[in-house]
């Protein structure tokens, strides 16, 4: 392997593993949250659930941009990389969802958290109380959107 | 995040639905009698199946579930600790008192049912006089007001030493905790404490001396000062306090007693009011705690009053300020 392709798996390596990160911090702390209204009230269960899920887009995000890298640097197919500076073009093109996916979704998670503080005590309330989260996520379709681009016109 | 409540703050959000509003206290200061109370309250979840007609069993029954909660949350052992101190130390004093007088209190219902330190095992270590079976904070006051209560029969002195200490031992294990909340409860709890002990004192016409013994010292003033303000007589006591920044109890004194009764708890739901837009520490769960005393403190004085036929302004005036 040379190192132009090293590089780009590197960066593809990146994008699922800290934007799963990211989601796995977020979806976990939300689901504590969960939990804790659905031990005192299980009639919530589907609304929680919904709020649980949201910071787990960016792991899926991730995974999806590593999926497009690999498939146009001679792993999963396309051509080999020819040069070192392809090959850095590709790492610096997965970081935006590494590193947006990673942060986002830890924020996406401690707002989940307390939105769905807000369903606890206002059941009522949940479509207000998910567009909370919802709007962390437009930073991670944001950084999505750039990764995407920059892949799929590299080379 | 240091500290991890988000699952234990989770339930108590759904948990803070079920306190008792104002308007819900409003009701049931205008019911007619003690059984319409117990009635609401039964169909609010209150008490257990046995306590359905028994006040005093309901509002221990209460007291107990409340305690239970803060076991199954497992929060911080020093937090509970600081919580469970009146409970701990009221058990010291009734234990004293059932050693010296020969009686069973534990028939009564007169101890908290704790689980480190309950009626039988208190009662165990001052017969027994294993005083190092009990915290640090805890043996000599438990040997001194002992000792006391054998040779003068003094109830009243025995309960001076013993909540005198309780504080100390509040605000020595404040100093080491780091959550602000705690910090603060404690702080509050000594300084309101030692104000109403010297209203208390001045309307019995103590003396200084006394006034010294029964106060703990407290960060927001000087106890010594407290103490010979309030044995100066009434004004100079609201003298201070307004000079202390203590101008609310002062003026509550002003009203009548009772107002100030009430003023003196209704700080505590003032100060853990901000924990309800909190999300991840234990501030929420401490301020649903202290929210359940003294929604079960506000019943308890509702339940008194009717069962002595007081009005309803009256009851009124007395009940305190709820945190939903």
């Amino acid at each position: 392997m040379n190192t132009g392709t090293f590089l780009a798996l590197f960066g593809a390596v990146l994008a699922t593993a800290l934007a799963g990160v990211g989601s796995a911090w977020g979806v976990g702390m939300a689901g504590q949250a969960a939990a804790g209204v659905v031990a005192e009230d299980p009639d919530q269960f589907a609304k929680v659930l919904i709020l649980q899920l949201l910071p787990g887009t960016q792991g899926i995000y991730g995974l999806l941009v590593t999926f497009i890298t690999l498939s146009r640097i001679g792993i999963l197919g396309g051509s080999p990389v020819a040069d070192t500076a392809t090959g850095l073009a590709y790492l610096f093109a997965c970081l935006p969802i590494a590193i947006v996916g990673l942060i986002s979704a830890y924020h996406q998670g401690k707002t989940s958290v307390a939105s769905i503080g807000v369903v606890a005590k206002k059941p009522d309330q949940f479509g207000k109380a998910m567009l909370f989260p919802a709007m962390v996520e437009t930073y991670a379709i944001l950084a999505l959107l750039i990764s995407i681009l920059a892949v799929t016109n590299i080379g | 995040m240091k500290d991890n409540y988000v699952y234990a703050v989770a339930r108590i959000r759904v948990k803070e639905k079920t306190l008792l509003t104002d308007a819900d206290i409003a009701s049931l200061a205008g019911m007619s009698d003690v059984n319409s109370v117990m009635g609401y309250l039964s169909d609010r979840g209150w008490g257990t199946a046995d306590t359905d007609k028994d006040p005093d069993a309901m509002l221990a029954a209460e007291e107990q579930k409340n305690l239970d909660l803060m076991r199954e949350l497992k929060i911080d052992p020093s937090v509970f600790d600081i919580l469970s101190y009146p409970q701990i130390f009221h058990n010291l004093k009734s234990a004293i008192k059932q050693v010296c007088t020969a009686e069973d209190y534990s028939q009564i219902g007169i101890f908290y049912d704790l689980e480190k330190y309950g009626g039988r095992e208190m009662v165990r270590i001052i017969q027994e006089k294993d005083y190092n079976a009990l915290p640090e904070s805890m043996r000599q006051v438990a040997q001194d007001a002992f000792e006391t209560m054998l040779s003068t029969r003094d109830g009243q002195l025995c309960d001076i030493m013993v909540d005198r200490a309780c504080l100390m031992a509040m605000t020595e294990a404040g100093r080491k905790e780091k959550n602000k909340v705690i910090r603060d409860y404690v702080r509050s709890q000594v300084s309101i404490a030692d104000i109403r002990i010297a209203v208390r004192a001045e309307r019995c016409g103590k003396s200084a001396d006394f006034l010294k013994k029964a106060l703990a010292p407290s960060e927001d003033f000087n106890c010594s000062q407290l103490a010979a303000a309030a044995s100066r007589g009434e004004e100079d006591l609201l003298k201070f306090l307004s000079g202390n920044g203590f101008g609310g109890a002062s003026e509550a004194l002003g009203k009548s007693l009772s107002a100030f009764e009430c003023w003196c708890d209704n700080q505590q739901i003032e100060a853990i009011k901000p924990q309800k837009r909190v999300i991840t520490s234990i501030g929420p769960v401490v301020a649903y705690y202290l929210a359940r005393e003294n929604e079960i403190r506000t019943v308890r004085i509702i339940l008194t009053a009717k069962a002595n036929g007081f009005s309803e302004d009256s009851i009124r005036e007395r009940v305190r300020e709820m945190y939903v």
